[in-house]
């Protein structure tokens, strides 16, 4: 065990569920923020005139990273820190500045191993209209 | 496989990273409190990694960025910085379709990772608006000083027969 664990193996049984809010009403201001942060500057997700006269889009859109960074988010503070072994996810449906996310974590098993055990876990993170814009899974190392 | 490039990790990088997720955890920031832990220090939030496209002299989507500079090379070699790479092509054609990582240790400041990439599989089906849709993975591996397996992200890209808002 290397990381700092916040919960332990009896908190994230089979059939546990955990939701966070990501963000409120995300903002063209937070996407650029990301574009400077993770280095991808694709103008898809900062220039409004192209994401809509050249590629069809109805405005800019969130880097698909950007969400999957705010789910992890939700990952590190339910679980804890240092404690992924894996974390995946698809991208589904994009993103746009005004929307409004929240994640959702299912526990789908458990293998334990001496002190300690692997979760894994399944990730729904939808809009406010409850689509879902990322559909992944997760895998943990908590304690006993 | 690339012959790789390097991805310097720093506390500043990190910070800039975690702010723009909108994070508060003092362990991507605070020394003091990330101490305290039980994982000694800062560390990095888990796709981080995908920021080492700042450091990737050939990444397709680097805007004006002219450095690290790149180093004349064949076209084919040209590739993604651990994700939504598509050197070369229209980029309002290229979609990021799926991102996956594998954790072997925290990433933290101070690593001087060594950053290569490797084509996984490749696909087709046909989309609805985007006309058919060719999907590749890129595997990268980022890897410390010893050669040591840091993290293992896969990316799947999506090129589509034409935009696809249109």
């Amino acid at each position: 065990m290397t990381g700092n664990p916040k919960i332990k193996l009896a908190d994230a049984k089979p059939g546990t569920e955990h939701e966070a809010k990501l963000v409120d009403n995300l903002t063209r201001t937070q996407i650029v923020q990301y574009a400077a942060g993770s280095g991808d500057f694709n103008p898809i997700h900062h220039d409004e005139t192209f994401a809509t006269k050249v590629a069809g889009y109805p405005s800019v859109f969130a880097h698909g990273m950007l969400t999957m960074g705010l789910t992890g988010r939700m990952l590190t503070d339910w679980l804890g820190d240092g404690v992924l072994k894996s974390f995946g996810v698809r991208f589904v449906k994009q993103v746009f500045p005004g929307d409004s996310l929240v994640a959702k974590a299912t526990v789908k098993g458990v293998q334990e191993q001496g002190a300690e055990g692997l979760v894994e876990i399944e990730i729904v993170t939808s809009n406010q209209r409850g689509e879902p814009v990322v559909q992944g899974s997760a895998t943990a190392v908590l304690p006993r | 496989m690339s012959d790789g490039h390097s991805f310097h990790v720093d506390r500043t990088g990190i910070l800039l990273f975690a702010s723009a997720l909108g994070e508060t955890n003092p362990i991507y920031w605070d020394e003091e409190a990330a101490k305290a832990t039980s994982l000694g220090g800062v560390i990095a939030p888990p796709t981080f990694a995908i920021s080492s496209a700042h450091w990737n002299p050939d990444y397709a989507l680097k805007g004006i960025r002219r450095i690290p500079a790149s180093k004349p090379r064949p076209a084919a070699a040209t590739g993604g910085g651990g994700g939504g790479g598509g050197g070369g092509m229209n980029i309002a054609r290229v979609l990021h379709g799926e991102q996956r990582f594998e954790y072997h240790e925290p990433v933290r400041p101070g690593m001087k990772l060594t950053v290569t990439t490797k084509p996984g599989k490749t696909w087709s089906k046909e989309g609805k608006k985007g006309g058919t849709m060719n999907f590749s993975e890129t595997i990268t591996e980022y890897r410390d000083e010893k050669g040591a397996l840091v993290v293992v992200a896969t990316s799947v890209g999506i090129v589509t027969e034409k935009a696809v808002g249109s």
